[in-house]
This record gives structure tokens, sequence and C-alpha cells, in this order.
């Protein structure tokens, strides 16, 4: 895997060691921009659309970085979508019911995500549950608590000062006028950014990748095992409230039948990316190219009014094919 | 490798060419976002806006998210449309203030926006399209006191508790019962999700649990079928049902008499009106504030007459 040559070493660092898989991602992304530029230049290559494009990928692409620790534990989170959800109800108790303050229900709605990860971890560790297992039942749970605590009715934000701009807002477009990036956007490539490093350069990824490698050597080796999966599921769990905070931002409101089957769109995000869902392999920034190929494309296709049903379809084709042609180039490795 | 891939890639261009050439620009193109897409009444909904669009000579889209809860995936959908300068938008907002700044967008853009199915939240669209949910559900209420015999005890299967027309016409056939109909009593409300199987279920339940039931509102195709599901299943006889929409198992249930009638609106009328009003306002005619496209009571009895025949769908 860790073939780079000299002159390609910067970019292989910077990637996490899979540099060419990588640039072949990218270069799927970058081919079908150019197709859909080809196709439709008025619609589609327009600030307004590019700007659609990067705000419709942040809470999946949030959803997808949590879900890329997970799975490269050779776990699997079902629940991060209704997690998500979960989240942003508690983030409308905390800053509407309970009139806290912005930055303290912020943290809080967080905290609530690392809480409900840690005890999806305990439930895989200490009481055996497969992860599978362990995750749906919680994506249940969760599903219902959002609806008992909001009465089934959304939460609006509208009287918390400020909480849109956390999507809506844009600190860069502010200073440069030209560039109206929103907010939701610049946390998603922060959150990446921090979580690329997180992965690649401290012991909790190092050891995430232990437990997706070879789990039984690294428990012969000595390790807690339990405590660093409970922390990968906390880890996992505190994004995903990250995500929560995005979509209530950017809906203004909490709504609490929303989320389920966003953890397959972020789960089709990390394995177009190139983890495997065995465990042991996988980068951000695969995944968020990834999710970028996932959102550029089903963008591209409403763009050129293809019918819904064909979107299904080829986006689905896409996703087989993706997975498809990353197995070949590891099996000829 | 690469070659393959991009061999592969370049397919699916020339594939997503043959869909653009459908496409053609310089004409007057509306696109309709809807709340969903793959539902039996959205597809009417999209059948009377298709043929509003061939009356008109105009070109229509339909397009909705998977559930009609991600109301996220349908602000993207918007969000697409616009990107395309359609000449106006028909639209049926899940949540009609997330879609507010969108929505505004298009008002500055000139784009006249048509709300359908049900109303925005603001006097950026120009009218709404829409089945008056409180009393088509009364007239459900109505229909249901006449075949009991004005007593007893019923239930609802509502479909959600979130949307407008899941609200509405539970509240709707509630308030009727209650303000005419002092010896009914509505026992239990109970969610499916418009989901057969889940609505059977709940409605095995409810026989269970009120042995003296009379009569079940389901609120929506699903719900209704599912109704009837549970009766058939628990062999239950002396139930009456009502339903809401149509759908061939909900007919058939009808003529079978598991069912005892439902209420249509009239999704044909609703696509077709949408378009008809956004071509109108391109033309800068004035529009009424609400266009309501009515509903109907029907039975074995009248469901082969033209008027109600032309609204039920398959």
């Amino acid at each position: 895997m860790n073939q780079a040559t000299p002159s390609s070493s910067w970019l292989s660092k910077l990637m996490g060691g899979q540099a060419k898989q990588k640039l072949l991602a990218f270069a799927s992304l970058v081919t079908l921009i150019l197709v859909f530029t080809a196709l439709k230049p008025d619609a589609f290559m327009t600030s307004d659309n590019i700007i659609g494009i990067l705000q419709s990928t942040t809470v999946i692409g949030v959803l997808a970085i949590a879900s890329t620790f997970i799975i490269i534990t050779s776990g699997i989170d079902l629940s991060v979508g209704v997690l998500m959800t979960f989240c942003a109800v508690m983030a409308g108790v905390f800053m509407v019911n309970w009139a806290i303050p912005l930055p303290l229900g912020v943290l809080g709605a967080i905290l609530i995500g690392s809480l409900c990860g840690t005890t999806s971890g305990l439930a895989i560790t200490k009481l055996k549950v497969p992860p599978f297992i362990a995750t749906l039942g919680m994506m249940m749970l969760l599903k219902g608590a959002s609806l008992i605590i909001t009465a089934t009715r959304p939460i609006y934000f509208g009287e918390v000062e400020g909480f849109d701009q956390i999507s809506l807002g844009s600190l860069i477009g502010d200073l440069v006028p030209a560039l109206p990036i929103p907010n939701g956007v610049l946390i998603l490539f922060l959150l990446a950014f921090n979580s690329a490093f997180i992965l690649n350069k401290t012991a909790l990824g190092r050891y995430t990748f232990a437990l997706g490698s070879n789990e039984e050597a690294v428990r012969l080796s000595g390790v807690n095992v339990d405590r660093w999966k409970i922390i990968v599921y906390a880890f996992s769990g505190g994004i995903c409230g990250i995500a929560g905070l995005l979509i209530a931002s950017r809906l203004n409101s909490a709504q609490p039948a929303l989320g389920q089957g966003y953890e397959l769109d972020a789960i089709a995000a990390v394995v177009i990316g190139g983890t495997s869902l065995s465990g042991g392999v996988g980068t951000i920034l695969g995944t968020i190219i990834g999710a970028f190929i996932m959102s550029v494309l089903i963008n591209g296709l409403r763009i050129m009014s293809v019918a819904q049903e064909w979107q299904m379809v080829l986006t689905g084709l896409i996703i087989i094919l993706a997975v498809y042609t990353d197995n070949l180039r590891r099996n000829k490795k | 490798m690469n070659a393959k891939r991009k061999l592969l890639v370049l397919t699916a261009g020339l594939a997503l060419a043959g869909f653009a050439s459908i496409a053609s620009a310089q004409e007057v193109y509306i696109p309709l976002i809807s709340k969903g897409f793959q539902h039996q009444f959205w597809q009417a909904v999209k059948q009377g806006a298709d043929q509003a669009a061939k009356d008109y000579k105009v070109k229509v889209t339909f397009e909705g998210p998977e559930t009609e809860q991600q109301v996220d995936k349908q602000i993207d959908m918007l969000s697409a449309a616009l990107a395309k300068k359609p000449s106006a938008i028909g639209f049926a907002a899940l949540d009609s203030k997330a879609a507010i700044p969108l929505l505004k967008k298009a008002q500055a853009a000139k784009i006249p926006v048509i709300a359908f199915d049900s109303g925005v939240d603001s006097d950026i669209v120009l009218t709404t399209a829409q089945t008056d949910s409180k009393a088509a559900a009364a007239l459900a209420a109505d229909k249901m006191a006449e075949k009991i015999g004005g007593e007893g005890e019923v239930a609802v299967i509502g479909h959600d508790q979130t949307s407008t027309t899941g609200t509405g016409r539970r509240d709707g056939f509630v308030n009727e019962i209650k303000a005419k109909y002092p010896k009914i009593t509505v026992v239990d409300i109970q969610y499916g999700g418009g989901d057969h199987l889940k609505s059977a279920e709940i409605a095995k339940t409810l026989l269970q649990a009120h042995p003296k039931l009379k009569g079940i509102f389901g609120t929506n195709e699903g719900s209704a079928i599912g109704a009837g599901k549970g009766l058939k299943e628990a062999k239950k006889t002396g139930v009456v049902i009502i339903g809401f929409d149509s759908g061939k198992a909900q007919k058939d249930m009808i003529n079978d008499g598991t069912i005892a009638g439902a209420i249509t609106q009239n999704p044909v009328g609703i696509g077709y009106k949408t378009v008809e009003a956004a071509v109108k306002a391109l033309k800068g005619e004035k529009l009424p504030k609400i266009i309501d496209t009515g509903f109907y009571y029907y039975d074995k009895s009248n469901m082969a007459d033209p008027k109600i025949a032309a609204v039920l769908y398959d």
C-alpha cells in the first residue's frame, strides 16, 4: 500500500499513505464535474449551484467522517443519521426550551452525541452485542426518543440569535465578499482536517487502525481494547452531534422524524472513498471525496433534468463501480 | 485499470448526454418540487402536471424526496431547480419555514412560485393548489357517523403526526365527531406511517384493546389498506372503515366491502392546476390566494361515476 515514489511522498504524507488511490478517486470527481460542466455550462458551473453542492455535502460529509472511524475498526454504526437528529433535538431543548446560551447549547449537543456513542460502545464491548445490532437498537431507541421529546413537532430556533449562522452565515464571505462559502462548508473542511490529523498522528488513530486490522493481536499485546473501542464510538458520536447542529442550523429547526437513511448515504460515501468495510484501511480525504462524488452526481443529474428513477439507478451503479475498481486495484497489488 | 475506468466514465457521460438532449433550452420550463414521487398519489399529481404541460405547451419536470421527512434533501432539489433558471416553480413544502431563503432567491430572480398540496407561510407564493384537509376529514367523520348509527367507539389510524395533511385530517375528523356527534367517542389515535403492514398491526391491536370498536378512519392510502388487512386477518366483521385517497388495493377493498368508502382528493387536478396557475402567473394574470382542488366521498355505488373515476388512481 505504501509504495509512494519519492516525488509524491509529500502527497502520500498528506493523504495518509494512499496517494494513488486518492488521486484516482479525485480524478473521478473531476471527470464528473467536467462532464456536467460540458453538458450544462450555464446552470451547473454557476456560483449559486456550486455553493448549493457544497451546502448539500456538509451534513452527509460530517456523518461520513464519523462513520469512517467506526468502519476502520471493522465496526458499523447504523445510528449516525438518527443520532444526528437526536442531537439536533437536544440542541433545541437546550437553546429554545431552556434558553441556554448558544455556545453552551452547542457544546451540550456535541456531548450528548458522545454520550450516545459511549452507550453504543459499552453495549458492543461490555454486553458483547455485535455493532450492527447494538447500533440498530440505538437507532430505533433514539428515533423514538426524538419524537417523544419533541411531542413529534419540529422545534424552531427562530428565537436563538445567530443559530442559523452556524450553517448559513459566511465568515469567509465577510472577509472576501467574492467567496460566499457558507460556514457549514468551512466546518466540514476544518473537521475533516482535524479528523485526518487524529486518524494519522495520534494514539486514537493508531488504535482505530489496529482494532480493524487485528483486534486479537492488539488485545494480546496488553492494550485495553474495550476502552479504545468505546473512545472511538464516543468520538464518532460527538461528530454526529456536529452534524446535528449543522442540519438544525440549516433548517433553523430540529425535525424529529428526519435522519433515517442518512447512515446509508454516509456509508456509501465512505466506501466510495476507498475505506474497506472489513476494517483496517481508510482515509478521511477519501471519504470527503466520496461524499462529493455522491452530491455532485445527484446535483448534476438534477440539473440535467434526469428522471428521478434514473438518478437512483445511476447512483447505485456508480457506488458498485467505484468499489469494484478499488478492489481490482487492491488485488493487483 | 485507469483506461477501464476512463471508459466507464465516458460511457456514463454519453448516457448523460442522451438524457440532456431531451431537455432543450429556450422554452417555458416549470419544475415541480413535490413531497414525494414514488407513491401513487404523487404519480397522479405528476400525471395532471404532464397533462397541463401538454395543453399549455410548456416543459415540466417532477421531483420529490424519498420520504416526507427529508426536509434538507427537498431544499437541495429546490436549489438545483433554481440553478436551471426556470420560468416558474411549483413547490409542495415539507417544512415551509426551511425553504424561505431559497424562495426569497426565486422572488429576487422574478421566478413565480406556485405552492401545491400544502401551503407555504409566506406571501412569496402566488397561490396554493390544495385540498382542504380538515373539511375533507370532516366529511369522513359524517360518513362514519352515518354508517355506525350515530353512536359508539371509533379509532383513527393516522399516517404521520408532523405533516399538515397528517394533522389536518386527524383534527378534521376528531373535531367533527366532537362537535356534531356527542354519542361517538374517539377511543384511540395511532400512527402507522402510511405503511400497510404497520397499520394492519395497529388495527389488530385496536380490535384487541377495544372489543366494542365500531369504526376506523384510515387517514391515507396505506393506513386504510392496513386497517382493512388487519380486519381480514383478525377475521372481524361489522367494523366500518373509512379510508382516504384511492389506489388499486383500496378500491378492491371497497368493492369487496372490507372498506365502506373513502374520501378522494383530486391529485390529478392538483398537478394540473399548479401548472395552469404557473402559466397564468407568467402571463401576468391575477390568481386567487387558494385554489381549492376539491374532494369527494366515494364507495361501491359511485366508483364508476365518470366524475369520480376521473380522480381515482390505481
